[in-house]
């Protein structure tokens, strides 16, 4: 695999792990709520990255026609559904916030038993 | 030769910016860092050839999601002592070294062997108006018809929900 000719497929999902171990390594490091909710962003572009990366370098060497753009839907829908997990968790914090003053994940431990 | 150099190029912003989201203390500084890595992540899906994703990711993400979290951090005007520190544990480092190894032995083991036929090289699937907005649209009404419909049911979802969950008293 040499780096420093045309990029190939690998070169994307190389950056697609490193971007999702960064999104996990924030989730479980910050105890931030906003934080970890921007973290879980990051993981689903890295997700995203790989959805395109395959679609651009498919795996079988002629993919059939109508099967080899189905990589932008997957990418078009996991968009649509990051803007309403955020717009769900967003409210999720600030309802939190308001009986509890606070948005350190670390003190909402009432479900634990 | 251009190509992989704007990969490189883009690449290093993404993976700064990225850390720069985690490291941060304030949470203003993580949100516009992440407003440059979905730019920076922008430039890499036009090389993907994906020029319809591209334009969605900086119109939905850097435009209204990243407002919406601004919006909400702005809102709750948090104090110095209650923003909340990275709190390095030995646990905790050695889960994020064990995240970095496993990202590390999929990027060289796994996915390397991926390609029977050794690395595909440049341009050897892109046909005209690949990753555009007419054939997008094609693949998305015609072969996924049904999910683009549940889609528009759960963003209403969504929306009535973040409007029920935030306002408290309706």
């Amino acid at each position: 695999m040499d780096f420093f000719h045309a990029h190939q497929a690998q070169h994307y999902l190389v950056l697609a792990a490193l971007l999702f171990a960064l999104g996990a390594a924030g989730v479980v490091l910050r105890r931030n709520a906003i934080i970890v909710l921007m973290s879980i962003e990051l993981m689903l572009n890295a997700v995203n990255l790989t959805f395109l990366a395959f679609s651009r370098f498919p795996l079988v060497p002629n993919p059939p026609m109508g099967s080899f753009l189905s990589g932008h839907a997957a990418a078009f829908f996991v968009i649509a559904t990051a803007a309403a997990e955020a717009a769900v968790g967003l409210a999720i914090i600030i309802a939190v916030f308001r009986s509890r003053t606070s948005v350190n994940v670390d003190e909402f431990d009432t479900l634990k038993l | 030769m251009a190509e992989a150099i704007l990969f490189y190029l883009f690449a290093i912003g993404v993976l700064l910016a990225g850390a720069q989201v985690i490291f941060r203390r304030n949470p203003i500084y993580g949100a516009l860092s992440l407003v440059g890595c979905f730019f920076f992540l922008s430039g890499i899906y036009v090389l993907l050839a994906a020029h319809l994703i591209a334009i969605l990711q900086i119109l939905v993400y850097a435009g209204a999601v990243m407002v919406l979290f601004v919006f909400v951090i702005m809102l709750l005007n948090l104090k110095e002592e209650e923003l909340g520190e990275a709190r390095w544990t030995a646990w905790k480092a050695i889960g994020v070294a064990a995240v970095v190894a496993g990202a590390g032995v999929i990027a060289w083991r796994a996915l390397g062997p991926a390609y029977p036929g050794g690395p595909v090289r440049d341009n050897a699937m892109v046909v005209a108006g690949f990753g555009g907005v007419k054939a997008v649209g094609r693949t998305l009404y015609l072969a996924s018809v049904l999910p683009f419909e549940i889609t528009s049911l759960l963003l209403l979802v969504a929306v009535v929900a973040a409007v029920v969950v935030a306002k408290g008293k309706i």
